[in-house]
C-alpha cells in the first residue's frame, strides 16, 4: 500500500523559495483582496507597478473588454516611493508571503534611483516594469529591444542586492533577444509577459474606448501568445522563468508550468472571479494528489516536443 | 434542489470577509414596466448585510452573439436578509444586461459583493429629500426603508420621461414617504420647475439632507441648494470598472475638495460620496 502524502507545492526562483508557484500578476491585485480571502496562502505578493513620484494615471475610461479578455489603459497610478515606504511596506509586513515590488520609471537614471530606494528590510524581490504599454508614447517600452533591455537591467542590477526579476513584453520581434539580454544584464528571473498593445474602436462615437486609445490587452485571449513566450525563454535561458498572461483555469496553470515557468502569475482573471488564486492552489494540490505527484519539479519543463523552429 | 453558496475560500482567523463571491438562484426575473425588469435572486446569509447604496458585480451571461467579459456594476435595489432576498432593477442598455434578460428562474447566477461604502444617516438628517432620475431612482430605493427604521421623514422627488415610467414610486410610499413625481411631459422636471419647489419644503424647514443619483443636472441643482441654505447631502456614483474591490483603479473619478483636485475610486471610496465634493 502506498503511503499517503501531501504532495510539495513549493517552486524555487533564485535564491527564493514560495510556499506554492501561485501569485498576482502587478496591477491587478492590492490590500483590498484580503476582503474575499486569506492572502497568506498566496505563493508570493507582487504590488502594483510603483513609480519615483506621484501620477495620477489615464483619462477615463480606462477599461473595456472584449471576446475573451480585456483592454486596460490605467496608466500606473502612484502615490509615489514616500507612501511605499511609509504606509505600504509596514502593512504588508504583516503576511507571511515574500513581498515582490514592482517598479517602472521613464528614464534609466529614475528608474535606477528607485530600484535603489525600494531596496528595503520586508521586501523579497524586485519586479522591474520594462513592459508596460500604458505609460510611454505610443505603447514603447524598454523590453520591446534587446540594447535597451541590457542597458536597462544593467543599472538596476548595479542597484540592489535583492533578486531582480525582468518583465517582458508580447510587443516585440525579439523576445528569445530580449530575455538573453536580461539575462544578461543580471537578471534573476523572468515574468513572461506584460500585457499586448491593442485598440478598441466606439464605432458609434467614432471615439477610442480607452481614454488613452491604445491599451494593454490581457485575460485568455492572450494566453497562447504569453504561453509562447514563456516556452521560448525557459529554452533560452537558465534563469527560471515566471508565467503570466491570461490564466484562469489549473489546466491552463499547468500549460505554463510544463512549458517551462517556476512559477506563475494571475491577474485578469481575478477581475473576474476574485476568488480564483486561492482556488488554483487547492485545485493544484488535489491534482497532484490524484495524479501522484510529489513535487512540482514533475511538471515544471516536462514538455514532451521536437525542438520547435529549427528548419532544416 | 438547488441552495444559494458562496465560493468557498480560506478566511482570515478572525475575520469575516467585508464581501464574497456567491452563486445565486434565479426566482424571478421580469418587466417591471417599457424601460425596467426586475431580477430577484435566492441569495446566500453572507452576502446580505447590505446598507443602502452598495452594489454588486455581476458575472452576466452572454446574451447571443455577444461577449460580456467583465462583470457589470450593479446598485442594490432589494435585499432582505431574513427572506434570502436579493434584487436588481435595471434597465437593457448593452451587452450585460441583455444577458442579465436571458436570466430564467431556477439559474445559478455569480455574484460578487456587497461593494462599496453606502449612504450614511447622521441623527441631525431628521428630514430628509431625495431627488432622483431614472433608474437612478433604483439605488435610492433601499434608503426608503432605512429612513422608516430609523424614523426619518422621507420627501422622494421622483423625476422620469413620462409619469408611467416614474420608478419605485410604489415602493417609496410603502415605507411612508412622500413621493412627488416629476416628468418631461409637463416640463415639471426641469431644474428650473424644481428649484422653487424643493426652496419651498427648505424654508418650511422640511429639508436637512438630500440624497441623489443619476443626473448631472438634478447634482448642480443640489449642490447650488446646498450652498446656498447650508445642506448637506450624499450622491452614488457611477464609473465604468474592471474588479469593483479597488485593485485595478479603472473607475476613478475627480473630487473637489477644499481647494483641490483629488481622484478617487468609485468602487472603494464610494459609490456614494458628499453631493459638496461631487465634479
Amino acid at each position: 500500500m502506498k503511503d499517503l502524502h501531501t504532495p510539495d507545492l513549493s517552486t524555487r526562483i533564485g535564491a527564493l523559495t514560495f510556499q506554492n508557484p501561485i501569485m498576482p500578476a502587478s496591477g491587478t491585485f492590492s490590500e483590498d483582496l484580503a476582503d474575499v480571502f486569506d492572502l497568506d496562502v498566496l505563493g508570493a505578493h507582487v504590488l502594483k507597478t510603483i513609480m519615483h513620484g506621484t501620477r495620477s494615471g489615464n483619462p477615463t475610461p480606462r477599461v473595456c473588454d472584449m471576446p475573451s479578455g480585456m483592454l486596460n489603459a490605467i496608466g500606473i497610478p502612484s502615490k509615489g516611493i514616500d507612501y511605499f515606504r511609509d504606509e505600504m511596506l509596514p502593512y504588508w509586513a504583516g503576511f507571511k508571503a515574500p513581498l515582490v515590488v514592482s517598479i517602472s520609471a521613464h528614464s534609466m537614471d529614475e528608474f535606477a534611483r528607485l530600484c535603489s530606494e525600494v531596496s528595503l528590510p520586508g521586501v523579497a524581490a524586485i519586479e522591474a516594469n520594462i513592459s508596460c504599454p500604458n505609460i510611454e508614447a505610443d505603447g514603447n517600452a524598454f523590453a520591446m529591444r534587446p540594447d535597451t533591455t541590457h542597458a536597462v537591467v544593467t543599472r538596476l542590477r548595479a542597484e540592489t542586492d535583492l533578486p531582480l526579476w525582468a518583465k517582458l513584453t508580447p510587443n516585440t520581434g525579439e523576445p528569445v533577444e530580449v530575455a538573453r539580454a536580461a539575462e544578461d544584464a543580471g537578471a534573476d528571473a523572468l515574468v513572461t509577459a506584460n500585457t499586448m498593445l491593442g485598440m478598441s474602436i466606439d464605432i458609434t462615437a467614432r471615439r477610442p474606448r480607452l481614454g488613452n486609445v491604445m491599451g494593454g490587452m490581457s485575460g485568455p485571449a492572450v494566453k497562447p501568445i504569453a504561453l509562447r513566450m514563456t516556452y521560448q525563454c525557459a529554452r533560452a535561458c537558465d534563469i527560471p522563468v515566471i508565467g503570466c498572461g491570461g490564466m484562469s483555469t489549473l489546466n491552463d496553470v499547468l500549460e505554463f508550468l510544463i512549458a517551462g515557468a517556476s512559477a506563475v502569475q494571475i491577474g485578469t482573471a481575478t477581475f473576474q472571479s476574485p476568488t480564483v488564486m486561492a482556488r488554483l492552489i487547492a485545485e493544484l494540490n488535489e491534482w497532484m494528489i490524484a495524479q501522484d505527484i510529489a513535487t512540482l519539479d514533475e511538471i515544471i519543463g516536462t514538455l514532451e516536443a521536437p525542438e520547435a523552429g529549427v528548419f532544416e | 434542489m438547488t441552495y444559494p453558496t458562496t465560493v468557498s475560500v480560506p478566511v482570515p482567523q478572525g475575520l469575516r470577509p467585508r464581501c464574497a463571491e456567491a452563486t445565486c438562484i434565479v426566482r424571478s426575473n421580469t418587466p417591471v414596466n417599457g424601460e425596467y425588469r426586475l431580477l430577484t435572486l435566492d441569495a446566500p446569509e453572507a452576502i446580505l448585510a447590505c446598507q443602502p447604496g452598495q452594489f454588486f458585480q455581476l458575472l452576466c451571461p452572454a446574451p447571443e452573439g455577444e461577449t460580456p467579459f467583465l462583470r457589470r456594476p450593479m446598485s442594490i435595489y432589494g435585499y432582505d436578509k431574513a427572506a434570502g432576498r436579493l434584487e436588481f432593477l435595471y434597465k437593457i442598455a448593452g451587452a450585460g444586461t441583455r444577458g442579465l434578460a436571458t436570466l430564467r428562474p431556477g439559474d445559478r447566477f455569480n455574484v460578487l459583493g456587497p461593494l462599496g461604502q453606502g449612504f450614511s444617516m447622521p441623527d441631525d438628517w431628521q428630514n430628509l429629500m431625495l431627488v432622483a432620475r431614472g433608474v437612478g431612482l433604483a439605488t435610492l430605493a433601499p434608503l426608503a426603508r432605512m429612513a422608516q427604521e430609523k424614523g426619518r421623514k422621507l420627501t422622494a422627488i421622483c423625476s422620469a420621461r413620462r409619469p408611467e415610467l416614474a420608478m419605485s414610486v410604489e415602493l417609496f410610499e410603502s415605507y411612508g414617504a412622500e413621493v412627488i413625481v416629476v416628468h418631461d411631459e409637463d416640463g415639471s422636471s426641469t431644474p428650473e420647475a424644481l428649484r422653487p419647489l424643493i426652496e419651498a419644503r427648505i424654508a418650511r424647514g422640511d429639508v436637512d439632507a438630500f440624497y441623489t443619483c443619476g443626473s448631472s443636472r438634478l447634482l448642480r441643482m443640489l449642490q447650488d441648494l446646498g450652498d446656498a441654505h447650508g445642506i448637506p447631502g450624499e450622491i452614488a456614483m457611477e464609473q465604468q470598472m474592471a474588479c469593483g474591490l479597488g485593485m485595478c483603479q479603472a473607475c476613478v473619478r475627480s473630487f473637489r475638495v477644499g481647494d483641490r483636485i483629488i481622484q478617487r475610486r468609485v468602487c472603494r471610496e464610494g459609490p456614494v460620496f458628499p453631493i459638496s465634493e461631487a465634479i
